[in-house]
């Protein structure tokens, strides 16, 4: 396995798949996070918004991110667009939630000294509302995060078009045991160092600058 | 049918609850005041506020409020505060009085009545009135300094300008040197002391106080009234405080209006004569305090009887009077 994985990586092509999968994170992800964050708020603060989606929200978020790979393709053809829709609508939904939680969440002790002290419109919304709602918004990055990453790993095993999945489909072409459980042990690495390392060091930083953990 | 007790008079300032068998009362007050003061000397004294001429600060014209759940919260208050005066609302819990305070902030639109501050109705939050909160209600990622800073700033001051005067007020409130710290890592009488100082540094028309100093030990309570005494006498701020504590109002108020619960209600508003800084074990504020807390307890007595008016027979009352008994105010005799 270990050899397998050497080889792999000697020809480039687990850097190549790898750097492939993870461009594609990047941009389904920042996508979603980019749309989540304000939908998430939009639903906790209007009511409107809330009664109008907030059953499709949570309506859709019951569906495996990967049932939307038909539609997608579908819609989108074979491409880059409708691996990138399905990453989008595999983690947005995640995102919105938890991030419509963490603003229900506030102190609203915080929220009427905002009010009598006159903070209000954008201001308010960057000063006060997001920084308020962060150590939930966090959590629902993460989980957004997590989810992004499965619907990729999905999409790229069903539909061939490079990255990591793909590798991990070829190697069961070849019937290549070993590259099978290398990728998926690469697969597994990538996770966890994201969700470990930067996730974890983020929370740790903002629940002590909010003082929700005891500093010592 | 006799008329209906509490009618009110246009004038503001006018307090609910005059009523013939108060004479009674009120002659038993007269010869218990007359005793004191024959018998030691009194330095304090507390007496009715008088209707005063000229426009009010606040006007709070026969408010009444009515929760969801058809709680009575306040029935017919009338209040007029001056500028440049501290009016403490005292009453038991469930007297209306944060109600009150918050229909002032503009943060609940009472059921009934006008609330208006300079001749303007209040319909929500505004800057030239501030409330401080019984919680610091700070924001916790922002360091102290930031957090004056940040609200100077959403008042368009500029960032020179609001840095100074956040100096100016974390200086008065004596926290120097903690200016980078942030909420979580000061005591809760610092906390406090910063959301006053943020207060202050806002420099509103008006401050309105929901009992800030409740959730503190005694020590620093104390601490937080010399402090507030000080800064009043220097920048002479209209205060509203709301506090269920008689001797905090006594010490910290000009004015003190005592109300009362079911309905919420003003029962007396009395003017405080005690040379300032005042000192809460001074007799004489001590005997002040004895008086009005006799005053509440007569006052929730009579509600009490008027709820459940079969316990408690009541032989002052006529039999074949529908109407709730109110308490017995002594309108027009000193405390």
């Amino acid at each position: 396995m270990t050899a397998s994985v050497g080889r792999l990586a000697a020809d480039g092509r687990l850097g190549a798949a790898t750097a492939r999968s993870l461009g594609r994170l990047v941009q389904g992800y920042g996508i979603s996070a980019a749309l989540g964050v304000p939908l998430g708020i939009a639903m906790a603060r209007s009511l409107l918004v809330q009664r109008a989606l907030r059953p499709a929200v949570l309506g859709l978020q019951a569906l495996p991110s990967i049932c939307w790979l038909p539609l997608a393709v579908l819609w989108f053809g074979l491409s880059e667009t409708a691996i990138l829709f399905v990453v989008v609508m595999g983690s947005l939904l995640a995102v919105a939630i938890a991030t419509e939680d963490g603003v229900s969440g506030i102190d609203p002790v915080l929220l009427r000294a905002a009010g009598t002290l006159g903070i209000h419109g954008p201001r308010f919304v960057a000063g006060v509302l997001l920084p308020a709602a962060l150590p939930g918004i966090l959590t629902g990055l993460k989980l957004g995060w997590s989810f992004a990453w499965r619907a990729l790993m999905a999409g790229e095993l069903l539909f061939v078009a490079g990255g990591l999945g793909q590798l991990l489909s070829q190697g069961r072409e070849l019937l290549d045991a070993a590259q099978v459980m290398g990728v998926m042990l690469c697969i597994v690495a990538i996770g966890v160092a994201v969700d470990q390392v930067l996730f974890r060091l983020l929370e740790v930083r903002i629940r002590r600058r909010w003082g929700l953990v005891e500093v010592s | 049918m006799r008329p209906r007790a509490g009618r009110p008079s246009h004038i503001p300032g006018f307090r609910a609850g005059r009523q013939a068998h108060g004479i009674a009362h009120s002659l038993r007050m007269w010869t218990e005041l007359l005793a004191r003061l024959l018998g030691r000397p009194v330095r304090g004294r507390l007496v009715p506020h008088p209707a005063r001429l000229g426009p009010p600060k606040i006007d709070v014209f026969r408010v009444g409020h009515r929760f969801a759940n058809r709680v009575v919260a306040l029935r017919d208050v009338n209040v007029a505060v001056h500028s440049g005066e501290f009016v403490c609302l005292v009453g038991p819990s469930g007297c209306g009085k944060t109600t009150l305070l918050y229909a002032l902030a503009g943060h609940i639109a009472p059921s009934g009545g006008r609330i208006s501050v300079d001749g303007v109705q209040v319909t929500g939050p505004g800057p030239d009135r501030l409330l401080v909160f019984q919680e610091p209600a700070l924001f916790p990622w922002l360091t102290v300094r930031q957090n004056l800073v940040f609200a100077l700033r959403s008042r368009g001051l500029g960032r020179a300008e609001a840095d100074a005067r956040a100096r100016e007020y974390v200086h008065l409130v004596h926290l120097d040197g903690f200016e980078d710290t942030l909420p979580h890592q000061l005591s809760g009488g610092m906390r406090m002391r910063v959301q006053l100082a943020r207060a202050l540094a806002m420099d509103p028309a008006v401050l309105l106080m929901d009992e800030p100093f409740a959730a503190l030990d005694a020590q620093t309570r104390s601490h937080m009234h010399e402090l507030l005494q000080r800064i009043w006498t220097r920048d002479r701020k209209t205060v509203v405080f709301v506090t269920h504590d008689v001797r905090e109002a006594l010490v910290l108020g000009d004015r003190v209006v005592v109300m009362a619960a079911r309905p919420g209600r003003v029962l007396h508003d009395l003017e405080v004569h005690l040379p300032r800084p005042r000192d809460p074990d001074d007799p004489a504020l001590v005997e002040m305090s004895r008086l009005v807390r006799e005053e509440l307890r007569r006052a929730e007595r009579a509600a009490a009887e008027a709820a459940a008016p079969g316990e408690a027979p009541d032989a002052t009352r006529p039999p074949d009077d529908g109407a709730p008994r109110r308490s017995a105010p002594a309108l027009g005799a000193p405390l």
